[in-house]
């Protein structure tokens, strides 16, 4: 008789306990849902995802361009080859300026520097500059500048070329 | 008489008091009615015309014994620490309820409107600078408060729990602080937020979308103006007013303040008792007054910068974290950022959080820096560590790096000179053990200090030492 009521507690008592962690947990999930960063508090950018930049031909090669409002700078290698490359540094974040005269991004916070790839040329930055997507349909350049893309360092494949037409 | 009819008749006898006082309160004019409801306990009639004052009294007394013992009374203890950090906050409560009938919290208005509070509401700048100032101060204080309570050993039991309450005090008054210095959206304010936060970008698994969580985003903007908003007037403030009263009852629970003696006298030494008011509550007033004098001498002499409105397009050189994060920022340059920013930070709260529970072998709570062996090898740890931190600061910078570091692998700049630091640190223990043939109290003592200042002198290095493109140099 005891036993059998102290059983029957003990199983309530865990059954509380149980239901009360779980209550618990979907709470936490609803909070972590509710603060995930929203497409709709961050709208202003998105309206910008897909920028053109312009046709082929009016960047020289060798020249680097600074798009505000998609936050890159549009870099034509001497080959004739585009990048879009973030204007994030890779270190903590601060804007690099292009400085032409040195041909590198050098970045005022702690003076990482970068070619005109984005590969380190100096840390502290622990990796070449984000990209973003780059397409040319027709001559015309277009940048989806919605999230930038991560990368070690520079690789041939990321250089994206005018169609041969 | 049984026991529930005793209780009925206890019952009955403050009733008839009670209604006594009614009937004799017509003979009062309303202002003396009016007293009356407010303080009921007693009436000042007019054979004690002094009555009056005891009610003021035991509404500041509140949180008090009514006596305390005379030698915790002694400016040597406290240094009136503890007090002036709890002036501050009640300062930044009032002058921030200020602050939010002016402030807009969004991008295009922020920064309007604290020119417009400097520029055309009267007082504007000096309730901002009484803000700013405050808030500064009250990092610092905390922190002399934190140090004061360490050395008294007053953080071993009955304190231990309020230990740890003061470092969650510590940490909500950090967070408020970072979380108001974005508030402003000047160049200043933005670019210290953004790399404080990228910092977390280095945590492995979990530190980009714990920095999108907080920034509401991938880089600071309206939802992380807005989320900073609600985390500094909302819930760091209910915060701090939930565990403040709770670390003063705790102080109240403990019996008090530890009692200052020399390591000569018994641990359980008490002395004298004298009345709480006037003598603990004069000095606390006098202290008020005397801080709120110089923070408003300070606010009045010098206004709380404005630099240029925000622009995500441009980072001023040199962009600095808040001073209070600039020994992590400094850290950041000589470790591999998950030991700058995770190993590292994580051990030493972890070490703080469990210092009320080793065991010691010596009772010291109450004695300055344990006994005088004690002040020596604190003094020794003081030197040493100022030396060798100087000194590695120096060599990774010039001779190891040439340069600026972090780069290079995990284990050239993270575990390497990471296991070097703690190997050293623990040589360091057992050589002052047996050297001074000390008590574990006086050696975990000496090693605290050993890092306490290493974390000093690398927050002044990275304050006054670092100029444009963090390059070390040797003035401001
Ligand atoms: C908002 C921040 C804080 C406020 C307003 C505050 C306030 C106070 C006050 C008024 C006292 C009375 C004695 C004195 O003035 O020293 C006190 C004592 C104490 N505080 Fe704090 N404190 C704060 C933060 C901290 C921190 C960061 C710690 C340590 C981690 C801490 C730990 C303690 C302990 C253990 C005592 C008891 C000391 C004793 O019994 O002698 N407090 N605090
Ligand atoms: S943010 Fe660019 S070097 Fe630090």
């Amino acid at each position: 008789m005891e036993n059998q009521t102290l059983s029957r507690r003990s199983f309530f008592n865990r059954l509380w306990t149980l239901l009360g962690t779980l209550a618990f947990a979907e709470l936490i999930a609803l909070l972590i849902i509710y603060f995930k960063p929203r497409k709709s508090r961050t709208a202003a950018t998105n309206q910008d995802a897909i920028i053109i930049a312009g046709s082929v031909d009016s960047f020289e090669p060798g020249t680097v361009t600074a798009f505000v409002r998609g936050k890159f700078y549009l870099a034509r290698l001497d080959d004739g080859g585009f990048l879009a490359l973030s204007r994030s540094c890779t270190h903590l974040s601060c804007t690099v300026p292009w400085v032409s005269g040195k041909n590198r991004f050098i970045c005022p916070c702690h003076s990482s520097e970068f070619d005109i790839r984005g590969d380190v040329i100096s840390p502290p930055a622990p990796r070449a500059l984000d990209l973003y997507p780059v397409a040319i349909e027709n001559n015309v350049i277009r940048v989806n500048a919605t999230r930038p893309e991560r990368r070690s360092e520079y690789a041939a494949d990321q250089i994206v070329y005018p169609g041969k037409t | 008489m049984s026991p529930a009819r005793q209780i009925c008749v206890n019952y009955l006898v403050p009733d008839s008091i009670i209604a006594r006082r009614i009937s004799d309160t017509n003979i009062l004019n309303i202002l003396q009615r009016i007293r009356l409801s407010i303080f009921p306990g007693n009436q000042a009639t007019e054979s004690e015309p002094n009555d009056s004052r005891k009610y003021l009294h035991s509404f500041l007394l509140h949180f008090r014994p009514a006596t305390v013992p005379e030698r915790s009374l002694k400016l040597s203890l406290t240094w009136g620490l503890g007090g002036m950090a709890a002036v501050l906050v009640f300062v930044l409560f009032a002058t921030g309820l200020m602050l939010k009938f002016v402030y807009q919290p969004s991008p295009g208005a922020a920064y309007d409107s604290i020119a417009y509070l400097n520029t055309q509401v009267p007082f504007g700048q000096l309730v901002r600078n009484l803000h700013r100032w405050g808030a500064n101060g009250l990092v610092f204080i905390s922190f002399l408060h934190f140090l004061r309570v360490f050395y008294t050993g007053a953080f071993v039991a009955p304190r231990q729990f309020n230990w740890l309450i003061g470092l969650t005090l510590f940490a909500a008054i950090v967070l408020s602080n970072f979380t108001g210095y974005l508030l402003p959206w000047d160049q200043q304010a933005y670019w210290a937020v953004t790399i404080s936060t990228s910092m977390l970008d280095y945590i492995p698994w979990v530190g980009t979308g714990l920095k999108e969580g907080i920034l509401g985003g991938s880089e600071p903007g309206k939802a992380t103006l807005m989320n900073f908003y609600a985390i500094h007037t909302a819930i760091l403030p209910a915060l701090l007013l939930f565990f403040l009263p709770f670390h003063f009852w705790r102080i109240r629970k403990a019996g008090g303040l530890v009692i200052p003696r020399s390591a000569a006298e018994p641990p359980d030494i008490r002395g004298a008792e004298v009345n709480t008011m006037p003598n603990l509550i004069a000095r606390e007033v006098t202290m008020a007054l005397v801080l709120l004098a110089v923070l408003l001498i300070l606010s009045m002499l010098l206004n709380a910068p404005l630099a240029d409105q925000a622009n995500p397009g441009l980072s001023p050189n040199p962009t600095k974290a808040p001073w209070y994060f600039m020994g992590i920022q400094e850290l950041l340059m000589h470790f591999h950022p998950l030991y700058a920013l995770l190993v590292i930070p994580l051990l030493l709260v972890f070490g703080l959080l469990s210092l009320p529970y080793i065991s010691y072998e010596v009772e010291t709570a109450g004695v300055w820096f344990a006994s005088v062996k004690g002040r020596k090898m604190a003094l020794v740890a003081v030197v040493l560590a100022t030396a060798a931190t100087v000194a590695s600061v120096w060599l990774d910078e010039f001779v190891i790096n040439s340069g600026l570091s972090s780069t290079p692998g995990m284990t050239a700049n993270g575990l390497l000179p990471f296991a070097f630091v703690l190997t050293a640190c623990a040589g360091f223990y057992i050589l002052m053990k047996r050297g001074f043939k000390a008590s574990n109290n006086e050696a975990i003592q000496a090693l605290f200090t050993l890092l306490m200042t290493a974390f000093v002198v690398v927050t002044v290095i990275g304050i006054w030492f670092r100029g444009a493109g963090m390059q070390l140099m040797w003035a401001g």
